[in-house]
């Protein structure tokens, strides 16, 4: 499988990342590239093979349900989650006018 | 008196422990040793000030009788992907430029408790996506290691831990942090002539660190030995409830237990791993390891590990799968970069802060894993990629069948010139064909210094060990340390 011009478009839309023609353009060969030496998966006889989602087999654990049991992870932090806002105000991310 | 910048975690522990001399003496000549590099640029911040803070803390300690830790008055680096609360945490991107966390990543947190001193925040690959430093926002690292050939090329020190490699190899600090997802700490440490551990995934939590790709993602350990590395992984290890994948196990004494003497053991030799070309020198250094395990009591045998070739694709798909998910996150909002061109709405806001804020791998990666993702590709891709990656670690479970460690090259060449291979991405990833396989398995891993080749630059050998057996790994490479006899140095040209 290969991408071109338009596909490269379409997924820097997906991924919103803002590209300009030309960028868009050069990225063609790049991902081709890349995708071609990927293709080689496609010979490994995979047949009845699950697919891999935990590298090291581990349980998963529920936390106690309590609130702010981690103080690290709790609530009432909001002026710490927003010290790092490029812009926060009256207690809230602030985001641009959003209009559909 | 001994140079101080010359010692190593173990030496400056015992030291200031039997007060031979102060942390803040040790800190005081380690961060001239960091204002003196700037050359390197292995430091994205320094922090010398913290550093001394700190340092004082653990002396008063000594002075009043306390216990000073396992890492006890040791100045250390670390990589700048651990958030450190206070102290900017960019993972060498501008989108995190100016990034002050709030909270310190587990890992940082228990340096800290164990006594160590942080002398700033190591530079590295953005999002520690890149083998040879060369994609942070904040400017390539330069390996302290020169040929001897007469000439000045500045060589890559190796990626995406450059900063790490490169601060432990010219005496800034006698240890820091690294993270592997694919090789970022035993590729580098070949490099640059030092030792690195990637221990079992789930070994060192990732809470706090910022996130590449989570199934692959570990800390670990970068130092001049076995044994710093065996006690700084013991410091950085432990179960933490805020990482789901974290083990629930109980951190092993390490360094209590090192121990060179192989009798008994079995080596597997993956003849998968000897690659058509495979540079002449590489070999030899593979085949004198060997000789050397033989002589630690080990017996050699050859093993094979049939999927090796698509380990290194199959990550090609996996990582920046996982990585385009997880940087996701970075959307203007939050945190880092805003980029809000005039007139525009949300969507705008995302694409320009987006496009402003990631480099050129970056996105090559982010969109890559958006592609593989997508619908229509996702099984032909991701999920054909998911079920190699469960033959690849199928292979090391039966190859453990036949032996107890695994010895391979570090990487299939020497550090190479910064700009050599950095406009060719798919050459830059064949750099970490030797690294990946162990990553994809999630299985303990270590770099060790071997020698030098015939110009003057290190080169590493690399012990894989079964899951949870980061001592197996770590005698092995003792053994190979104490015959290598490894003690070339960098001839200090920078300021």
């Amino acid at each position: 499988m290969s991408v071109d011009k338009e596909t490269v478009v379409k997924i820097a839309s997906l991924a919103r990342i803002a590209m300009s023609d030309d960028e868009a353009a050069a990225m063609v060969p790049e991902l081709n590239n890349i995708l071609g030496w990927v293709e080689q998966l496609g010979e490994v006889d995979v047949t009845g093979v699950e697919p891999m989602t935990a590298v090291i087999p581990n349980e998963q654990r529920l936390r106690d349900d309590v609130v702010d049991a981690d103080p690290l992870t709790g609530g009432g932090v909001r002026d710490k989650v927003l010290a790092n806002a490029p812009n926060a105000e009256h207690g809230f991310f602030a985001v641009p006018k959003v209009i559909e | 008196m001994t140079n101080l910048t010359d010692l190593g975690v173990a030496a400056i522990r015992d030291g200031v422990k039997a007060g031979d001399f102060t942390s803040r003496e040790v800190t005081e000549a380690f961060n001239a040793n960091v204002a003196a590099a700037t050359d390197l640029n292995a430091f994205i911040v320094e922090t010398p000030e913290i550093a001394l803070q700190a340092a004082d803390l653990v002396d008063a300690d000594r002075a009043a009788g306390k216990d000073i830790g396992i890492m006890g008055g040791v100045p250390i680096g670390m990589k700048d992907l651990f958030c450190t609360r206070g102290v900017q945490t960019t993972a060498g991107s501008h989108i995190l430029e100016g990034f002050t966390p709030e909270y310190e990543s587990t890992v940082s947190h228990n340096l800290w408790s164990a006594g160590a001193v942080m002398l700033g925040k190591l530079n590295l690959d953005q999002f520690a996506m890149g083998s040879s430093n060369e994609t942070s926002y904040f400017g390539n690292v330069i390996n302290p290691w020169k040929r001897n050939d007469g000439g000045n090329a500045a060589l890559a020190p190796g990626g995406s831990s450059g900063g790490s490699s490169t601060a432990v190899a010219a005496r800034l600090a006698p240890a820091a942090t690294g993270t592997d997802t694919g090789g970022s700490i035993r590729q580098p440490a070949a490099f640059t002539g030092i030792t690195g551990v990637k221990p079992t995934y789930g070994r060192c939590s990732r809470w706090g660190v910022v996130a590449f790709a989570s199934s692959l993602d570990q800390a670990g350990p970068m130092a001049r030995d076995t044994r710093d590395c065996a006690i700084m992984l013991e410091a950085m290890a432990g179960f933490d409830p805020k990482d789901s994948t974290s083990l629930d196990m109980a951190v092993p004494n390490w360094e209590a237990a090192l121990s060179g003497d192989l009798k008994g053991k079995k080596v597997g030799i993956p003849r998968e791993y000897r690659m058509d070309g495979m540079d002449a020198e590489i070999e030899a250094t593979w085949e004198q390891g060997k000789q050397w395990l033989r002589d630690a009591g080990a017996e050699v045998v050859d093993i094979s590990l049939p999927h090796t070739k698509y380990a290194l694709p199959a990550y090609y798909i996996i990582a920046p799968a996982e990585a385009s998910s997880n940087l996701a996150r970075y959307d203007g909002l939050r945190y880092g970069l805003r980029e809000l061109p005039e007139g525009a709405g949300l969507q705008d806001m995302y694409a320009a802060t987006r496009a402003e804020g990631f480099g050129p791998e970056v996105k090559r990666r982010v969109m890559i894993g958006t592609y593989v993702l997508s619908a229509g590709f996702y099984d032909a891709y991701y999920t054909q990629a998911q079920k190699v990656r469960t033959l690849i670690s199928r292979d090391f479970d039966n190859a453990f069948k036949e032996c107890d460690v695994i010895l391979a090259p570090t990487c299939p060449s020497a550090a190479f010139g910064l700009g050599d291979k950095s406009s060719d991405p798919l050459a830059m990833y064949l750099n970490d064909v030797f690294a990946v396989p162990a990553s994809m398995a999630g299985l303990p891993a270590m770099s060790v210094p071997a020698g030098l080749n015939s110009q003057g630059l290190p080169l590493g050998l690399q012990i894989i060990g079964k899951a949870f057996d980061e001592q197996g790994v770590m005698n092995a490479g003792l053994a190979i340390e104490e015959r290598a006899n490894f003690v070339a140095k960098p001839e200090r040209w920078w300021a």
